[in-house]
This record gives structure tokens, C-alpha cells and sequence, in this order.
């Protein structure tokens, strides 16, 4: 499939967001558009995990407008983006602990899944048949992972980085329009790096998923994005290409430090 | 002392094996009607990882205003149904003012608030009820089916079996609700990860009503049927007690588990006390089955049926 950048998939205008006297963010703007992969960038602290938690609905700014899909926001709430097509993973991995690889990724099909409590109570009937259509979906989300071998592994026993995979795996499961990414890569050795880089280029290419992510890596980041925003103390730097925000002079002091 | 123990029961067994039946049948009965309260516990406890020490409280509340609304003049029937739907009502207010503004807490704070619950539904419901004896009789005779008796020389007791019924009917409708679908995935993402739930859009909210409406009628059912056994009074919240080591033999994540384990905890006290409790000085049924669940927590922590627990270190 042809990968053609398009129209705004979501804007976020002048987003301010403060716990108590702490402003986390200050009147942010910027947009994400169809297919491409956006990073969010900038040193810790910055109010990137803060961004993805207001994108995402589980933080309410209290000023600013978000824009996903043409429709107008004061704030988004977790469960309505869930149901847009909004998907995300954590910084710190939060999986389903005690429960399998598949049944971990099955939980993101629930809000796929459409028979009513009558229905799948007597598990019969359409109910079951329905099981069974998301499950084998879910399977080729595992083929595509390359984790069949942990299907049936309670996630708490995997490796970090297996479980990094499982979340994106469960996140997949949503059929996302817009994908989060928290540090998909933090804390992964370089091979485990570059099968992460190559699941979700693979991702936007074949499934055509808008994925926007928060990495600290600068080699991966300015490999794989087509566009990055940098935050700083909860303020904006810059956004453009990763040449242009490279360049940039404020970007540069904000990394490396000014001279007094 | 070695023949009270090892000899004296097994020659009552052998020589009376009808009564032995009874007293089996008898504890079986009982058992199902621990599981019952059990299962109440186990509901909440699989959709959010919190032990709710409310389950007894609830019990006695929804026993309470079943018989409080009975003894009104509302027909019976009709009681029943405004009393589940009190709980659900009830279910809808801890939702809003307990539970949400406790999300992505840890389960001790989730504790801590369930007992806070419990002291003020044993208040409000005896403060609106009245705090008496009420007697509760649902109709169904305390006594045994004599025909069964004269054939076979059985005594079965009559409630004990329609209270059975009940459980067992109530128990496979819970189990066939919440394993295998969807409800139950999303009963378990839950209890695992309130973050992570909802970043999937699983609706916690509707989650948690829920299954503290499910809560609250198993334990109106429960209320009931303990209710026309001992009477509707505080002692009913006490019950609650009687389903912890059933819920330490049969997991506290388990539907089947709390059926098997208040099976076996109802034969085993009964038959314990029969047979064993003379040459142990008697009332042992008060704390067998404790000492049952004590030794169970040494060597299978999960129980029968749990989920193992798995850290990674």
C-alpha cells in the first residue's frame, strides 16, 4: 500500500494543563496528520507523557480545544477515544499481569465486540461466533508480533521487552486510527530496538495507523518520523522535520545547555 | 485417645451408614449456602482486586429491607424485586461516591474504604429497619420429606434442599455471566490495571456497577436464605466470616472454587463435629473450618483454584 500523508487527524490549539500550582503544560498547539509518524520530543519533565494523558483523556486540560476527526473538544474522555480509534502504551508497561499474551491482547477487541450481556452470558449463538472471529484476528495481530510462541504465557513472567510487545499487540487489537506510544523503546538493547522500529514502520505501512510517539532515542526518532514537535518545560520549542527541528537554534540550547 | 480418633468414628460410620448420608447430605446443603455467600466476595474481588470486607454488611442490608419492606404489607414478591433493586441502587452510590474517586489507588485503600462501607450499612440499615429479630418465613417448611423417610429411612430436610436449589441455580447463572466472554476479560483487565483497562476503553464504571449489583442480589439471596434459617438480625453480617476460609480453600478468583470449597468446608465441619467432636471436647464446627484453611495456606497460598500469583523480579 502506497503511504500518503494526509489530511489533520488531530489538532491540539493552545492546551494548558496545571495540577494545583504545577503547570505541566502551557498553552500548547499542534497537529498530527493522517499515516504520518509524529514524535514527540524534549528533555525529561518536558510534558510529553503529560500530552499523550490529555490526547488520550486521562488528564482534562483546563484550557484549549482538541480536535480529532473534525470534531471539536474541551477534553476528551478515555473511554469515547478508546472508541474513536485512540490506542496507546505505557511508559511503564501496564499489562494484565496475571492474565495470558492472548487473553491480554483479546481486551482490546472488548470494545469491538458488540452482542449484548444476554448473548454472551448463554456464550452461544452469535456471541460465540463472535469469540471466535475476534480471536482469529487477534492471532494474526500474534503472527505479525512474532510471539506465537508466548501465546499462552501469563504476561508477569516475560521479559521486558517481549511485554513492551504484548502492549502494542493489545493496543493493535483496537484497530486504531491514532496510535500512542510512550518510550516504545526505553530500556531495550539495540536488536530488540530495531524489531520494535520495524513493527511500527510496519504498522503505519500496512495498516495505515497514525502513530504518534514519545521517544528519547535521537537516532531512532529522526529515522523514523516524518515530523517532530519538541516540549520543554511544558512549553513548545518547535515542530517540523526532523531537519528543520534539528536545526533549530532553541532546540539546541534546550539539549546542550547555554552558556551563562 | 487413640481409639476416640482413629477407631471410635469409623466403627459409628460403619455401623449407621445411613446416618452418615444425612450428616453429609446435611453439610453439603450448608456448604452450598457458605458458597453463596462466598461467591458475593469472590465477584468483587475479581473485578477489583479488593477483598470487600462490605460483603456481610450487604447481606444483612438486603436481608433487612426485604423483610422490613414485607412486614410493610408489600407483597413478597414484589418486596423481592424493590429490594434488588435497592442494592442495585446502593451499588450505584458506592460506585459514585466511594469507588471513583478512589481509581488507580491501591487495593489496601480500596479495603480501608469497603470497611467504612460496612459500618455504615450495619447503621443505616438497622437505624431505618430497627435493630430486633425479625423471623422470617419464606414458606418452605423446615422438615423433612417423609415419604423419602418411610421408603429409605433418609431424613432430608426440605429448606435445605430448596435452598440448594436456589444456590446451585444462581451459582451456574453467575458462572455461564462471567467466564468466557467478554464480561469476564473485562472483569479480570480490571482488577489487573485501572489505567490500562480504560486505555483499552473498557468502561470502568459500568464494570464496577455492575458487579456490585451482582454482589448485592447474591447477597439478598443469601440474606434470605440465612435469614429464614437463623432469623434476620445483626448475626447475618457475621455470616460473612463463614466464607473466608471458604474462599482460601477455593480461591479467591474462582466461581467453582467457591462452590468446591464451601462444598467441602460444609460437609467436612459437619461431619467433624458429629464424629470427632465428642472426644475433642465438642462445638468444634465453630472453628474447623479455620484450622482447615490454615493448613490449607501452607501449602497452596491460591488456592484450589486461583490464580497463582507471579511476580518477576
Amino acid at each position: 500500500m502506497e503511504r500518503k500523508i494526509g489530511e489533520t487527524l488531530l489538532s491540539v490549539d493552545h492546551i494548558s494543563l496545571s495540577f494545583g500550582g504545577v503547570k505541566a503544560l502551557t498553552d500548547i498547539s499542534f497537529s498530527i496528520r493522517e499515516k504520518e509518524v509524529f514524535a514527540i520530543i524534549g528533555p525529561n519533565g518536558a510534558g510529553k507523557t503529560s500530552m499523550l494523558n490529555v490526547i488520550n483523556g486521562f488528564y482534562h486540560p483546563q484550557e484549549g480545544e482538541i480536535t480529532y476527526k473534525g470534531v471539536h473538544r474541551k477534553q476528551m474522555r478515555s473511554h469515547e477515544a478508546a472508541v474513536q480509534g485512540i490506542a496507546r502504551t505505557f511508559q511503564n508497561v501496564a499489562l494484565f499481569k496475571g492474565m495470558s499474551t492472548l487473553d491480554n491482547i483479546m481486551t482490546g477487541r472488548i470494545i469491538r465486540m458488540k452482542r449484548n450481556l444476554f448473548w454472551q452470558a448463554m456464550y452461544l449463538g452469535p456471541a460465540r461466533k463472535e469469540e471466535m472471529e475476534n480471536r482469529e484476528f487477534v492471532e494474526d495481530i500474534i503472527d505479525f508480533l512474532e510471539i506465537q510462541a508466548i501465546r499462552r504465557t501469563p504476561v508477569g513472567r516475560l521479559p521486558y521487552g517481549l511485554q513492551k510487545r504484548v502492549e502494542l499487540g493489545r493496543a493493535l487489537a483496537m484497530e486504531p486510527e491514532l496510535l500512542l506510544l510512550d518510550e516504545p523503546m526505553a530500556g531495550m538493547n539495540i536488536e530488540e530496538k530495531q524489531d520494535m522500529c520495524r513493527f511500527i514502520l510496519d504498522v503505519n505501512d500496512q495498516y495505515g495507523t497514525t502513530i504518534a510517539l514519545i521517544e528519547h532515542d535521537m537516532g531512532v526518532v529522526m529515522d523514523i518520523s516524518d515530523r517532530v514537535v519538541v516540549l520543554d518545560y511544558g512549553k513548545k520549542l518547535a515542530d517540523g522535520s526532523p531537519d528543520e527541528v534539528r536545526a533549530n537554534q532553541d532546540v539546541i540550547d534546550a539539549y546542550l545547555g547555554v552558556p551563562h | 485417645m487413640f481409639q476416640a480418633f482413629f477407631v471410635d468414628p469409623f466403627v459409628m460410620i460403619y455401623d449407621a451408614p445411613l446416618f452418615f448420608v444425612e450428616v453429609l447430605v446435611s453439610g453439603l446443603m450448608a456448604g452450598v449456602m457458605y458458597a453463596l455467600v462466598a461467591l458475593g466476595f469472590v465477584l468483587i474481588y475479581k473485578a477489583s482486586g479488593v477483598f470487600n470486607f462490605a460483603q456481610g454488611a450487604m447481606v444483612l442490608f438486603a436481608a433487612l429491607t426485604f423483610v422490613g419492606l414485607w412486614e410493610l404489607g408489600v407483597n413478597p414478591w414484589l418486596a423481592l424485586i424493590l429490594a434488588a433493586l435497592v442494592m442495585i441502587g446502593v451499588a450505584f452510590t458506592i460506585e459514585r461516591v466511594v469507588l471513583r474517586p478512589l481509581v488507580n489507588q491501591d487495593p489496601i485503600i480500596f479495603f480501608m474504604a469497603t470497611i467504612g462501607i460496612t459500618y455504615f450499612l450495619d447503621g443505616f440499615g438497622q437505624t431505618i429497619w430497627g435493630s430486633e429479630v425479625r423471623p422470617l418465613d419464606i414458606g418452605i417448611p423446615n422438615e423433612p420429606f417423609m415419604d423419602l423417610a418411610e421408603m429409605t429411612g433418609l431424613y432430608i430436610n426440605k429448606f435445605d434442599v430448596f435452598s440448594a436449589v436456589v444456590c446451585s441455580l444462581l451459582v451456574a447463572l453467575l458462572a455461564g455471566f462471567f467466564t468466557k466472554t467478554k464480561i469476564g476479560r473485562a472483569l479480570r483487565a480490571v482488577a489487573d490495571d485501572h489505567q490500562a483497562a480504560l486505555s483499552v476503553g473498557i468502561p470502568l464504571k459500568t464494570i464496577w456497577t455492575i458487579v456490585w449489583s451482582v454482589a448485592g442480589i447474591v447477597g439478598l439471596a443469601a440474606g434470605i436464605l440465612w435469614g429464614s434459617k437463623l432469623g434476620v438480625q445483626f448475626t447475618l453480617a457475621l455470616i460473612a466470616f463463614k466464607a473466608l476460609p471458604v474462599l482460601i480453600l477455593g480461591g479467591f478468583t474462582s466461581i467453582p472454587g467457591a462452590i468446591i470449597g464451601g462444598l467441602i468446608i460444609g460437609s467436612g465441619e459437619k461431619i467433624a463435629e458429629v464424629y470427632w467432636g465428642e472426644a475433642m471436647g465438642g462445638a468444634i464446627e465453630d472453628w474447623f473450618a479455620y484450622v482447615v484453611a490454615l493448613i490449607f495456606l501452607l501449602f497452596r497460598p491460591q488456592g484450589l483454584f486461583g490464580e497463582k500469583i507471579i511476580e518477576r523480579v
